[in-house]
């Protein structure tokens, strides 16, 4: 194994050192402050002077001393300290760490609960996730997010004291809630993978980091909690995804569809761990739709062509989904397979029943699909008119000129 | 999500809107409440269709035409972006938006980003 970056092993304690200082002090937005400053300093020093050698105890040492000073002091005290601090050998922080400063496995969990809480919009659970359990700056995150760094520290320091003010405490959530609230945190990790997966090369390369750290953060959820079924289930959608990702875009920055990728360009790894990962899951986990999106996708890895795809699995997953966790995006799904099956009139058939939903109504997706389906059904002219509607349905530059590309491409032929 | 909020004026509301103290402090007010809860991204008011030169290409040439063009009964008079997490917070943060009162309207627009997903 590789020795760890000074910048990993900060990533992995973050959360420890934050459940450390929570459990003793119980605020929240004080002890999140203290422990981004701690991490600071440690960026700082233990490249050049070596990491302690006990690298927890000294951010909780550091934490803490910001903490009080934060407490006690006016501006000008606190800078002299700082001043002091800076001078201050980092032998001298070492200290062994007391029983009552081991990191417990609930912490985490329990700090997940908090940045994920309900009574934050989805953007701030987002922003305080990364921050207060994945350890990343301010800064990182705006960039990732495309946003000035003002607006992103703004929305941090909100969400803050929006927990304060809903009475957000650093516990695990009651029992009765605790499902409810898991598949918040599960969403979040979702979402922030898919920011990160998303993003093409270029100038959004920054944004891919988000998937990394979207699937270490889901590997520590996993490890804390290995018999939920869809933790894991949610990890190995992870894996077999970010196993495509580099087929997905062409040299250009073009998006290439799955059934015209390269497979060779899979990450074979990736795709082992992910498809190992949901079929020892599924036979013994209560199932949901986390761990059905993983099994799809391990069906469409197993395809070494698109021809070879088992569609009929995919159909039978896509409808035990349906039954699991309803909604229309996996109607949508349901009706690529169906036309694989059972042809594309079926499919289009089933697309008719989507008009009604307001979820999906005049979503790029739905007409997306219309499309593929109208030229697989020979209907030439009605599927260009449906790309160019998709085209400008799309919020995506490279989906929109994917869709452009494939309704250009039905006049010229 | 990032939208746009396109600022469409005509030639009376920029006169009324700097007339009017109480409509200004609302207006520091407004954009104070949106750069708080972290959704403000940014902003700039334009200067007068009057000072605007357009460029458009004949025959590979470039032909620049100056302002003013005051056929228009509304014209572009700034935007601002902001950073929120659905369509209808940001026509809610556009409906309120001080000046409305005294004129002109409000577009509100999808910013494209550079993702997009294959499947």
């Amino acid at each position: 194994m590789p020795a760890e970056s000074v910048e990993g092993l900060l990533r992995r304690l973050a959360p420890e050192v934050l459940g450390v200082l929570l459990r003793r002090h119980s605020q929240f937005d004080a002890c999140e402050d203290a422990v981004q400053e701690a991490l600071l300093a440690a960026a700082l020093q233990w490249p050049s002077e070596g990491v302690p050698e006990h690298p927890r105890a000294w951010l909780i040492t550091v934490a803490s001393r910001r903490l009080s000073d934060a407490w006690r002091a006016e501006h000008a005290r606190r800078d002299r300290e700082n001043a002091d601090f800076a001078a201050l050998p980092a032998s001298e922080l070492r200290a062994p760490a007391p029983a009552d400063e081991l990191p417990s496995a609930d912490d985490t969990l329990s700090l997940l609960f908090l940045c994920c809480h309900p009574s934050l919009s989805p953007s701030s659970q987002l922003a305080l996730t990364l921050r207060a359990v994945g350890g990343l700056t301010t800064p990182e995150i705006a960039r990732a997010f495309l946003v000035p760094e003002a607006t992103m520290g703004q929305r941090i320091s909100r969400a803050k004291a929006t927990i304060k003010d809903a009475g957000g405490t650093f516990s695990m959530p009651p029992d009765a809630e605790r499902d409810a609230r898991l598949k918040v945190v599960l969403h979040v990790l979702y979402v922030i993978f898919n920011e990160g997966y998303t993003a093409t090369s270029g100038p959004s390369l920054q944004r891919r980091d988000l998937a990394t750290e979207a699937i270490r953060l889901t590997r520590l959820v996993h490890r804390l909690l290995p018999a939920d079924g869809e933790v894991a289930g949610l990890l190995a959608l992870m894996l077999l995804t970010e196993a495509r990702h580099a087929a997905r875009t062409g040299p250009d920055g073009s998006l290439i569809p799955l059934a015209e990728q390269d497979r060779s360009l899979w990450h074979d790894d990736l795709i082992r761990e992910g498809t190992e990962l949901i079929a020892a899951t599924l036979p013994r986990a209560r199932l949901g739709p986390y761990q059905l999106q993983a099994a799809i996708a391990a069906v469409h890895a197993e395809a070494a062509s698109p021809e070879q795809t088992d569609w009929p699995q995919v159909l039978a997953l896509y409808e035990l989904h349906e039954r699991v966790a309803p909604n229309p995006m996996a109607t949508l799904n349901r009706a690529v397979a169906l036309a694989m099956v059972h042809g594309p009139h079926s499919g289009l058939d089933l697309l008719a029943t989507l008009d009604d939903e307001e979820r999906l109504a005049g979503h790029h997706r739905l007409t997306s699909v219309r499309a593929h389906l109208l030229e697989l059904a020979g209907d030439t002219a009605a599927a260009r008119e449906a790309f160019k509607l998709a085209a400008k349905q799309t919020t995506s530059v490279p989906e929109q000129r994917h869709l452009e590309r494939r309704a250009a491409r039905l006049s010229a032929g | 999500m990032k939208y746009m909020l396109l600022i469409y004026e005509n030639p009376g509301t920029r006169e009324a809107f700097f007339s009017d103290e109480k409509l200004m402090a609302e207006m520091n007010a407004y954009v104070d409440g949106l750069t708080e809860s972290g959704e403000y991204v940014g902003g700039e008011g334009l200067a007068d269709p009057s000072t605007a030169r357009v460029v458009r290409i004949q025959d590979g040439v470039p032909a620049v035409t100056d302002g003013p063009f005051m056929e228009a009964k509304e014209y572009f008079g700034g935007y601002m972006i902001i950073d929120c997490d659905s369509i209808e917070r940001a026509t809610e943060i556009a409906s309120l938006f001080p000046p409305s009162p005294v004129g002109g309207a409000m577009e509100i627009r999808p910013l494209m980003d550079g993702g997009g997903s294959e499947d």
